[in-house]
């Protein structure tokens, strides 16, 4: 568990998309942010049920797995987000640690850029801004980067056996999304809803 | 529910708390409002009720909509000018998938009115709404509040989609 963004090795995102979904054995859902969140975890298993693709209401990945965590408090909930989305949202990080959702875990992916526009620079990498550190000053406590691919195995194991809410944040290269999801809103919420209705 | 011993509610915020009851809406998400107090008063001293202030209202409809696709019903409640920061989410995720997210918007900018940008912001509302088909009631009477009030959030269940209550000054009797 790493405290500062010193020494972090950068990851690959799908990779790192495919080794999470790879741990989910009791249906846990995860919330796949929009853009690049999205098409790696889509790329990890489109016919996974329990993830939802988010298709606009960028920054919302984080309150939308918070709504799924609050309906149902046996089921862990996981939420993808990118750092610029996070950025836009960051309010949501008081709001979820105020309630302290047991069983809700936040992954921010850290590039830097805005990557679907066009790969322009944020301002928070412009400024240094540590995004686990808001996390961690926001009051989820449970906040950390995962320096390398062991530390995120070893961090995505906590969020699934410990209580959370849990803030894992990766630095990852800019390799752009594996493939792209469909464009099929209602499909994909009766799709997770129908998921989401299955006993954990 | 209300048991037959109970007297039906005779005060809007009452009447609408009693509503989301018979509804089975259980989450309740707002940005504060000083008309809506009491509303939110009660809702936060009954227990059927989970209830908290969000940062931001485009939050609330984000958890609202994973609460809702999950089987929890929930509302947002919010004050006219924030509602008027939530037309990209109201169109990318509850229309857009069709996911019956509830709203509540205290209506100020109107009648009597002393802050121009509130006045402004106001107008923005109904346009909003129409121009994505979201089902809008504004509530004026109390006589009529109970029907409004159940009705449309059972609509909105039946024909998955989100719907607004406006709670007009001429209600709620608003800011002096």
């Amino acid at each position: 568990m790493t405290d500062n963004t010193d020494n972090l090795h950068v990851m690959n995102r799908a990779a790192l998309t495919k080794r999470l979904v790879g741990k989910l054995t009791k249906r846990e859902a995860v919330i796949g942010g929009i853009g690049n969140s999205n098409w790696d975890l889509w790329a990890s298993g489109k016919d996974r049920g329990e993830n939802f693709y988010m298709l606009g209401s960028m920054g919302l990945a984080a309150p939308i797995a918070f709504g799924v965590a609050i309906a149902q408090p046996n089921r862990r909930v996981f939420a993808l987000e990118g750092d610029g989305s996070l950025l836009m949202q960051l309010g949501c990080l008081s709001t979820i640690a105020a309630q302290k959702p047991k069983n809700l875990t936040i992954i921010i992916w850290d590039n830097g850029i805005y990557q679907i526009t066009g790969s322009q620079g944020t301002p928070s990498a412009s400024a240094g801004t540590d995004m686990v550190a808001i996390a961690r000053a926001s009051g989820l406590a449970s906040a950390a980067w995962a320096a390398d691919e062991a530390e995120f195995d070893a961090l995505v194991g906590k969020a699934l056996t410990t209580d959370g809410p849990h803030v894992i944040g990766v630095k990852i290269d800019r390799e752009p999304g594996r493939d792209q999801t469909d464009r099929d809103p209602i499909r994909f919420r009766e799709t997770f809803s129908r998921a989401m209705a299955q006993a954990v | 529910m209300t048991s037959a011993t109970d007297a039906p509610p005779t005060t809007w915020h009452a009447i609408l708390r009693q509503a989301l009851k018979d509804n089975d809406v259980r989450l309740v998400t707002y940005v504060p409002d000083n008309v809506l107090r009491p509303l939110i008063d009660g809702i936060h001293a009954d227990p059927f009720f989970t209830a908290f202030p969000c940062a931001r209202e485009e939050e609330a409809v984000g958890i609202v909509t994973g609460a809702s696709m999950a089987g929890m019903r929930g509302i947002v409640m919010m004050q006219t000018s924030g509602f008027a920061t939530l037309p990209n989410v109201l169109a990318s995720l509850p229309v857009a998938f069709q996911v019956p997210v509830l709203m509540v918007v205290s209506e100020r900018g109107t009648m009597g009115e002393f802050n121009p940008g509130q006045a402004i912001v106001c107008r923005t509302m109904r346009p909003i709404l129409d121009s994505m088909g979201i089902e809008h009631h504004t509530m004026t009477r109390l006589d009529e509040a109970a029907f409004m009030a159940d009705r449309t959030i059972r609509q909105a269940f039946a024909t998955r989609w989100p719907a607004c209550l406006i709670i007009s000054p001429l209600l709620s009797g608003a800011r002096k």
